[in-house]
């Protein structure tokens, strides 16, 4: 079924059609519209979920891991502060290996307080546990919510599906929906190994632990997390078997003989592939690699993709305030640092607070790259 | 009324042999709570001291089943948990009536799950919460919370060379609870092992979200011996300073009526928190003051009782 859907719309769509167990949220910009259009779906009965209106993201999701620790098909939806606000809760849901899904619009943090669409919140909450993807459309953010639940339930791992916000999240695109049934059928039910409310068994969910235990309990959590990629991949491909869609955990953009390449997530890939495309036609061999899975990174994948490159330009739509380089861009140096060649590479940070990315950004970027130029440690696109 | 004749026979839900310190008021209070309890029941329980010394891996004192989560999140998390049963029940998966009950400190429930608890009572969640109230944050090592009483001392509100100790009275939490309209709220304590009983049995039978604040003497953080626990809860209810009662359907009913009122001091001498009250004319007259305080709460919950009958 075609739709014309925002991003918001789509990733609420992609809620109805999982039909979680139990949602918990709390309103805020721009992921709001998420959490509400469910909730017209829940009172008019379109779905089986029980949906709590909690107080604050914090109990959102505390609520969540209440939910999922009792067995039930857990979501939220959340972004910038409020996911702040959760923050102490991710590391819980991700060391009790509740596979809890939620949705972000991608927004900058305060202060200054800004609505718009940056990495800042995703990337703040980047060790806490969590599978993180990054979508570039619409279309990516409906299919990647779809598969997350699958994949999450099968690692025993909670995730994260970002999309840009206000860029994705209110922006209304063509969308290739599926039947309701189907995707359904295809997450199937999902069976967690013990349940809190199994109550002839009684168990004792998120025990304290000291020296002897602490260390132990985050090693299995590590050792889920390392197991994930092929999980990922397998779901991947079972989805495309599905629904005739496909993707990677990375994809690489007219990369074939290119000299420099552009490393970055989410919406500005479109942008980028415009501007490639632009290059492309003035004989310049330019590309893009398109990270779509950040946690767990992809670092196989990722290093055999960027090695045979002599520069690449890593976009980082968020600044670590570390004066050295962005979050993205210092796990690339590192992921490239023990090949006997390695390819140069650049630091770009750009649109924080949803400042403009535009294909004319982009093309300097692709020019600085193959130049190979690095006149600061970091470059900032844009900024007045 | 509740017979010890039967409760005795009830299987134990909360095991000896946890790491409470001897004497802990709040180990009591629990395992009386779970022994009243009509079973199945699934247990919620911020950070605290009941978590830390019931639950340290490999070990549990728990027979229930029983999530921790983080701080200030025992409403929060049992919001989580009472909406899957509602899930499961409506879908079939469940066929069983459980219950649900939250054991929270007073520093999960005064102070940082505050949020979290008038959340949870607004939203209707059918679930007991039940603050273990030691009047401190004593897991942490004895710091004030919005639940320690004026002029005591604790590391946080230490008694100085000019500051006697804390200088704000008590949050009346009741009061808090009772303006989001649950369905029974009441107040216990240890020592009167009945009345506590069959408050918790009213409140799991209440069609909607159920409060109890008990009193639970610390003699860590309270500073008194630890064979005094029951005596302190027993003098706190004697002197007032803890009425026991209930409120339900709009009205409040005294459970236990002093024979005799006694002095407030009786409660706080054999204290260490209160000690440097009985030197001098300053500490005078903050025990005076906490005097005053105590007798207006009485005389309000009194008029209180009296509006409802």
């Amino acid at each position: 079924m075609i739709l014309a859907k925002t991003g918001n719309e789509a990733l609420a769509y992609a809620m109805k059609q999982i039909n979680p167990d139990v949602v918990a949220a709390y309103p805020i910009t721009p992921s709001t519209e998420i959490v509400q259009i469910f909730s017209q779906y829940v009172n008019d009965g379109l779905v089986d979920s029980e949906f709590v209106a909690v107080e604050s993201e914090h109990s959102a999701m505390a609520a969540c891991i209440g939910s999922a620790a009792s067995g039930c098909r857990t979501m939220t939806a959340t972004a910038s502060q409020g996911l702040a606000l959760m923050h102490e809760m991710l590391f819980i849901a991700g060391g009790l290996r509740l596979p809890i899904v939620m949705p972000i619009a991608s927004r900058s943090i305060s202060s200054p307080l800004n609505i718009h669409g940056d990495h800042s919140d995703s990337f703040a909450s980047r060790d806490s546990g969590w599978l993180q993807f990054f979508c570039e459309s619409v279309q990516e953010g409906y299919d990647t919510l779809i598969q997350a639940v699958k994949i999450a339930e099968r690692a025993s791992l909670p995730a994260i599906v970002a999309v840009d916000g206000f860029i994705l999240s209110h922006c209304m695109e063509r969308l290739e929906a599926f039947d309701d049934a189907k995707v359904r059928g295809w997450l199937g039910k999902w069976k967690p190994n013990w349940n809190l409310l199994d109550y002839r068994r009684p168990i004792l969910v998120g025990p304290a632990t000291m020296q002897d235990y602490y260390f132990e309990f985050k090693r299995t959590q590590i050792e889920g997390m390392n197991r994930v990629l092929p999980i990922i991949e397998e779901v991947q491909a079972d989805f495309a078997r599905e629904f005739g869609r496909g993707y990677g955990v990375i994809e690489e953009y007219r990369t074939e003989d290119a000299e420099a390449v552009v490393l970055l997530m989410g919406s500005a890939c479109g942008t980028m592939r415009e501007a490639v495309d632009a290059l492309r036609a003035e004989g310049k061999k330019v590309g893009m690699v398109k990270l779509r899975v950040f946690r767990p990174l992809p670092h196989p994948v990722l290093k055999q993709a960027l090695a045979r490159f002599k520069t690449v330009a890593v976009m980082d739509r968020v600044d670590a305030v570390n004066s050295y380089g962005g979050p993205l861009f210092t796990e690339t140096t590192s992921l490239l640092y023990d090949l006997a060649q390695r390819p140069k590479v650049l630091s770009y940070v750009y649109g924080l607070g949803g400042k403009e990315f535009t294909p004319l950004d982009a093309a300097a970027v692709l020019e600085g790259a193959l130049a190979g130029r690095k006149d600061e440690p970091v470059t900032y696109v844009g900024v007045r | 009324m509740a017979r010890l004749k039967d409760l005795c026979k009830n299987p134990e839900l909360f095991s000896s042999g946890h790491r409470a310190c001897a004497g802990c008021g709040e180990a009591l209070a629990v395992r009386q709570i779970l022994l009243a309890a009509p079973q199945p029941v699934v247990g919620i329980m911020p950070t605290g001291c009941t978590e830390i010394f019931s639950s340290i891996y490999p070990h549990s004192a728990w027979q229930i089943p029983m999530i921790h989560t983080a701080f200030e999140t025992a409403a929060s998390t049992a919001s989580g948990v009472e909406t899957a049963y509602r899930f499961h029940r409506k879908m079939g998966n469940i066929g069983d009536d459980l219950k649900f009950i939250a054991f929270g400190g007073d520093g999960g429930t005064y102070d940082i799950g505050l949020q979290a608890l008038s959340g949870a009572f607004e939203r209707r969640h059918r679930f007991l919460y039940v603050c273990t109230d030691n009047e401190g944050y004593m897991n942490t090592g004895i710091q004030r919370s919005s639940a320690t009483p004026f002029g005591a001392h604790t590391t946080t509100s230490p008694a100085g060379k000019v500051v006697p100790g804390k200088t704000m009275h008590r949050k009346d939490i009741m009061e808090i609870v009772i303006a989001h309209d649950v369905a029974y709220a009441g107040q216990a304590t240890i020592a009167f092992w009945n009345d506590l009983v069959t408050k918790v049995r009213k409140a799991l039978a209440a069609d909607g979200p159920s409060f109890l604040n008990v009193l639970v003497p610390c003699p860590l953080g309270w500073g008194h011996a630890g064979n005094l626990t029951v005596e302190m809860s027993k003098l706190a209810a004697d002197t007032c300073f803890w009425p026991l009662y209930e409120y339900e359907g709009g009205s409040y009913r005294v459970t236990y009526e002093p024979k005799e009122k006694r002095p407030v001091e009786e409660f706080m001498k054999p204290q260490g928190r209160f000690s440097h009250l009985f030197k001098d004319d300053t500490g005078r007259a903050v025990v005076a003051e906490l005097q005053r305080h105590v007798d207006a709460q009485w005389a309000r919950l009194q008029k209180r009782q009296a509006a409802s009958a």
